[in-house]
């Protein structure tokens, strides 16, 4: 597949190289000149040297192709936004991965609909949260799209739903239980599956009641 | 009316006065209190430290009640991206953006952004003065 790299930090020059070894066809786009010669002398002629955020120099690096993917990586959120808009509104790129560097912009660019991006800090504080359970709600994978969130509980002695069937429970709408992991073993939810302390518990829950769905399991 | 003007370098800070000349009511934004420098010392309107790609600090510029934007950082990406922010989040009803690449310019103003673009300002300018001036040359 043929594939854009914008920006050759740490980030891009990585994935290039493992893109390049599995055998796709690149172009990374780098403006530095020190980062480009470093780059240059690594891949060879598939760096581009040039301002990603330029038409012109998109143009070369082959955006009206289309390429298969888009990545816009640099380290400047407002230039990752630019390219991935570039690319998917003006050359219908059908795959655009932004990588968002400040989270506090990851609402540019939902509001902007650059739908998938990838944040090292938000994805960091998820494994934090991961570590340290009594955030209650552990958020697994969000799915922008379909508005959709896979979540991790762990039921302690004190949750409302401890020693109750779950097909006695009143849940918030546009959530589902989805399996229980306990004594070493994950079982499917059936309605008569009992809710006991210690229990991690799977759910797939709308990003709306999230928050609905902690107070049911873990009370308020 | 209330008018929000992004990044106050020359050209932010000269549309700030003039809207004040006029009558507005004007809040200046920028990252950088030495900025402040430029609307002189007899400035009558607002004044907000911060990024403008900051909701918190568009907030507090009063983004949310400001009938026009004027959106001239440093930055292009910038500028369109605020832009973009101010007419589909807050709903602001004039926003104008500078962009200096007339290709981005022209790529934003085709999909709804109200783009200002000097340098093709200054291309279309120069290219007439200079035709107006001196006869066509002939092709030898």
């Amino acid at each position: 597949m043929y594939v854009i790299v914008a920006g050759g930090g740490k980030v891009g020059a990585n994935v290039t190289r493992s893109l390049v070894e599995m055998g796709h066809e690149i172009t990374l786009i780098e403006e530095r000149p020190d980062r480009f010669a470093r780059l240059e002398e690594e891949f060879g002629p598939v760096v581009l040297r040039g301002d990603a955020t330029e038409i012109s120099v998109l143009e070369r690096a082959g955006i009206a192709r289309p390429p298969e993917l888009l990545l816009a990586v640099t380290g400047d959120d407002e230039d990752n936004l630019v390219i991935s808009q570039i690319g998917k509104e003006g050359y219908r790129v059908p795959k655009a991965i932004a990588r968002v560097n400040d989270p506090r912009n990851q609402a540019h660019f939902d509001l902007l609909g650059i739908k998938q991006t990838v944040c090292a800090t938000t994805s960091i504080l998820g494994l934090v949260e991961h570590e340290v359970p009594e955030h209650g709600l552990v958020r697994l994978l969000q799915l922008p799209e379909e508005g959709l969130q896979i979540v991790e509980v762990q039921i302690e002695p004190k949750s409302p739903v401890a020693g109750s069937r779950v097909g006695g429970l009143t849940l918030p709408e546009g959530s589902r239980l989805i399996s229980v992991f306990r004594h070493g073993r994950t079982e499917l939810v059936e309605p008569s599956t009992v809710m006991r302390p210690g229990d991690q518990v799977l759910a797939v829950v709308s990003d709306d009641s999230a928050s609905a769905l902690r107070s049911a399991l873990l009370g308020a | 009316m209330n008018a929000v003007v992004i990044g106050c370098g020359r050209v932010g800070s000269a549309v700030a006065k003039g809207l004040v000349a006029d009558g507005w009511d004007v809040t200046v934004l920028d990252e950088s209190e030495d900025a402040l420098v430029r609307l002189g010392p007899n400035w009558r309107g607002g004044f907000v430290i911060g990024h403008g790609m900051d909701a918190k600090v568009l907030e507090r510029a009063g983004i949310a009640e400001a009938d026009a934007a004027v959106v001239a950082t440093s930055g292009d990406n910038t500028n369109v991206v605020i832009g973009q922010v101010l007419q589909r989040r807050y709903g602001t009803r004039t926003v104008v953006v500078r962009v200096l690449d007339p290709a981005r310019a022209t790529f934003y103003a085709e999909r709804g952004l109200n783009t200002v673009c000097p340098t093709q300002t200054a291309i279309s300018v120069l290219l007439e003065t200079v035709q107006a001036s001196v006869p066509t040359p002939q092709a030898s």
